[in-house]
């Protein structure tokens, strides 16, 4: 009995202390740190891939994007806030795009939390989101990053060497394209 | 030697409890900041359905918050009708369901489909929770008195008052042609709501 139980009691502390904190964090990623281990599909429409400057197909990691900087956004086609912010999000991605100078070197990506495919495409139709947008349908990616409010800005700068980090993140309060990219340019030393 | 086995008990229950302490995924938007009152798990139905897919729509009349009064047969022959009832205000899933139905209209326009949203909340409540939503385009009822008097005849009232999360989908003759009783915990996909409609061209 008491050989059983320490055996429980170990098997329960390493489970605890191993497994959980892959599945679940305990707070929002922060700046200073590494994203959490996401894995999202490679984009399968020809644009979307193009955008993101990748090939082929099967799973890619957000550091593997061509780009000095990505802008990730946790939203939910069901958030207000994310509904009311979007037209906003669509005028950042157009101000890149639109200057030559940080075109190829700036990109957005969107993670829907609790959101199925389908109801990332209803969001993607309704604000015609012009950059690719991933479904996170059971939550997974949300749990990784601490069960964050949305929208959630992580600001993630790509290294020469392929490795990265955060250098800003915002919880909701989106404060226009403009201040948002000059704010972008500054914590990325872009600018 | 007992006490030995007891603090072993302790630290599995312990690690267990980091393990599956469930944690509520809903209601993130940062709209609602701490104004969402956490209600943790809860069974994930605790009612019996009193209709069923083929069965004529009971008919009802509640007061909505525009402060008009709406009846299902008003829609008779004219429109189909979905009825979204939700548990209450100020709750987790509950608090992201409509604003994601109201991004859909389009949805509901294609299938020639009305959204009535039900609570049992009274009116004043419905008002200052719907108004974190943004302008919703779909009437919101208040099935507060007789208390959730049309979800105890839909059989989707629970025993602790509130309803569930239930879909109904009604056709123009006023038949019921889907039923989801979801779990209450949980949020239901949009295309199952989207696949239900679809049928009804058949």
């Amino acid at each position: 009995m008491k050989k059983l139980s320490t055996v429980l009691a170990m098997i329960a502390f390493l489970f605890s202390t191993t497994v959980f904190p892959v599945l679940a964090a305990n707070q929002p990623p922060q700046k200073g740190e590494g994203l959490p281990a996401i894995n999202l599909p490679v984009p399968k429409n020809p644009d979307e891939k193009n955008y993101l400057g990748l090939s082929g197909s099967g799973t890619l990691k957000i550091s593997q994007i061509k780009a000095k900087v990505v802008i990730v956004e946790i939203f939910s086609m069901y958030c207000p806030y994310c509904q009311k912010d979007a037209p906003g999000v669509n005028e950042l991605y157009r101000l890149i795009e639109n200057n030559p100078d940080i075109k190829n070197k700036i990109k957005i990506i969107g993670i829907g939390a609790g959101n199925s495919s389908y109801e990332v495409e209803v969001f993607r139709k309704t604000y015609n989101v012009p950059f690719p947008l991933f479904p996170d349908k059971d939550f997974t990616i949300h749990k990784a990053c601490g069960e964050v409010r949305t929208p959630y800005f992580m600001v993630v700068k790509i290294n020469e060497d392929g490795t990265h980090q955060i250098v800003h993140t915002q919880l909701g309060e989106y404060p226009g394209a403009e201040s948002f990219l000059e704010l972008v340019l500054k914590a990325s030393g872009l600018k | 030697m007992e006490k030995k086995r007891l603090t072993h008990i302790i630290l599995i229950i312990g690690s267990l409890s980091v393990f599956l302490s469930v944690s509520m995924a809903f209601a993130i938007s940062d709209v609602y900041k701490g104004n969402i009152y956490q209600v943790g798990t809860l069974k994930p139905i605790d009612s019996k359905l009193k209709v069923k897919v083929g069965d004529p729509a009971p008919p009802f009349t509640l007061p909505a918050i525009s402060g008009e009064k709406i009846s299902l047969g008003q829609y008779r022959g004219k429109k189909n009708v979905v009825l979204s009832f939700v548990p209450a205000a100020w709750t987790p899933v509950c608090s992201d369901q409509w604003p994601g139905y109201n991004i859909a209209k389009d949805i509901f326009n294609q299938y020639d489909a009305v959204l009535l949203g039900i609570t049992v909340d009274n009116i004043p409540t419905l008002f200052a929770w719907t108004n974190q939503m943004g302008q919703l385009w779909f009437p919101v009822l208040s099935d507060f008195w007789p208390h959730g008097a049309v979800a105890k005849r839909y059989g989707v009232l629970r025993s602790g008052g509130v309803s569930e999360r239930a879909l109904f989908v009604i056709d123009k003759k006023g038949t019921i042609r889907y039923i989801d009783v979801h779990d209450i915990n949980k949020r239901p996909p949009l295309e199952d709501l989207a696949a239900a409609l679809e049928k009804l061209k058949k």
